[in-house]
């Protein structure tokens, strides 16, 4: 049974919303995983960057509602 | 295609759209536009509301293609790229407040974050304390944001909200082209709707079809490598992330080599194309366009890129700008190369005070318990 990750909403915010929002549930949940759901490619690649520097493996995954579901582990 | 637009996504992306604004900005100044002032997005939407007769300052008034460019550039990149997304309802009224600001706090120093760099790339050492003052009013706004400041969240619109920009866009190509002179003067010579400078700045125009082209590139490109001057500093302060601020790098370099080559290079203080060197107003104008920046998301350009991919909230920005570089010439605030006019310190106090009201008042909701139906009121009261 996989862990429950945290759920980080941050559709339909503007920069740097989305990645303070991310940075915060990685300081929370040091140990992941972090569920991030986002509507546009700029957040997509924009948390997904600061993640990836952060150290964490990011899988992305388009959901039919045109949203990115960014799933987070250490 | 495939592979330039793959390239834009990477860490190269801010990089190139540097490198290409930095080459077409002063060729776009070779080929007539203002010194120094190949493109600015806030001097060349002060210069639109004037040519709509928002402002009666003669000599800054031009329909300038480049930013219809932008905005239609990006609007195609987004279709290609299935980015195209209408959105609102991120307390549009609040950033349009933050557009007029931006706008006036750009007229203080003469030029948005675009232009202090360009500034800088020409020789213009003046820009150096508008990019400080710049750089103070990012971390301002960071600091609003690390305490928990947002607009709150758009969602999702019909189509006709997220394609009203790029009309609009169309429309001001149409209108420069067309040039409608309904109004007569006392005289009786036409004049108006559309104003045209016959001198000054606004009369210094590179042709609309290199101008109309090179805003489209820069669009399209920057729509992909989602360039921004201000996210630049931003993620550079927030996060020590380097990947935006590459490219404005890129663009300082470049410009500052295709000046050179152009013989436009000219190191010094005094005498700047379009510049003054009151050096405490150049700081502390562009400290409230760059809070106003931080706290709407990105900077002007980065707006117009936005509106063209369907953010209408990004659309009320741009339109701010328009207006408060309207209201900046009205209210002689707007400065000149002699320097800030009477009431262009006291409207950038008053703006940095409204600015920090919005970023200490502005939070998003909690989520509300739901509503209790008045049948579940009465249950728990019996119960």
């Amino acid at each position: 049974m996989p862990e429950e990750p945290k759920v980080v909403d941050a559709r339909g915010l503007s920069c740097p919303q989305p990645v303070l929002l991310t940075r915060n549930a990685m300081a929370e949940c040091p140990s992941g995983p972090i569920e991030v759901i986002v509507d546009t490619g700029t957040s997509r690649d924009n948390v997904s960057r600061m993640a990836q520097r952060a150290g964490w493996c990011v899988a992305v995954e388009a959901l039919p509602t045109g949203e990115f579901r960014l799933r987070l582990t250490k | 295609m495939s592979a330039f637009a793959k390239l834009l996504s990477s860490r190269w992306g801010p990089i190139i759209t540097g490198c290409i604004v930095g080459l077409l900005a002063p060729v776009l100044v070779k080929l007539g536009n203002p010194g120094n002032m190949g493109i600015c997005v806030a001097c060349f939407s002060r210069d639109i509301a004037g040519a709509l007769g928002l402002h009666r300052a003669a000599p800054v008034q031009y329909l300038r293609p480049e930013l219809p460019g932008f905005i239609l550039g990006s609007f195609l990149a987004a279709l290609l790229f299935r980015e195209f997304r209408p959105r609102g309802g991120s307390a549009p009224l609040i950033r349009l407040l933050l557009g007029m600001f931006a706008a006036m706090g750009a007229m203080v120093f003469l030029g948005c974050p675009w232009r202090a760099y360009l500034r800088l790339a020409g020789g213009d050492l003046t820009a150096v304390p508008g990019i400080a003052g710049l750089i103070a009013g990012v971390a301002l706004g960071l600091a609003f944001l690390r305490q928990g400041y947002s607009l709150g969240r758009s969602y999702t619109t019909p189509f006709a909200v997220g394609i009203t920009m790029p009309a609009i866009a169309v429309g001001i190509l149409v209108l420069l082209l067309a040039a409608p002179q309904f109004g007569r003067t006392a005289e009786g010579a036409p004049t108006g709707p559309i104003f045209f400078s016959q001198s000054g700045p606004g009369s210094q125009h590179a042709p609309i079809a290199a101008s109309l082209a090179a805003g489209l590139v820069i669009g399209f490109v920057a729509q992909r490598s989602r360039f921004c001057t201000v996210g630049a500093l931003r993620d550079f302060i927030l996060l020590r992330d380097p990947h935006l601020l590459s490219g404005v790098l890129a663009l300082i370099v470049t410009a500052s080599a295709v000046n050179l080559l152009l013989g436009q290079f000219r190191l010094g203080v005094v005498g700047q194309p379009i510049a003054h060197t009151n050096h405490l107003w150049n700081f502390a104008g562009m400290a409230l366009a760059g809070l106003a920046y931080t706290l709407a998301g990105g900077c002007p350009g980065r707006e117009f890129f936005l509106s063209g991919e369907g953010d209408a909230d990004a659309g009320l920005f741009v339109l701010g700008l328009i207006l408060g570089a309207a209201f900046a010439h009205n209210f002689n605030a707007a400065s000149s190369p002699a320097g800030p006019a009477p009431y262009g310190p006291i409207i950038t106090v008053f703006g940095l005070a409204v600015c920090i009201l919005i970023g200490l008042t502005m939070r998003e909701r909690r989520p509300q318990r739901p509503r209790r139906s008045p049948r579940e009121v009465l249950e728990e009261e019996h119960a």
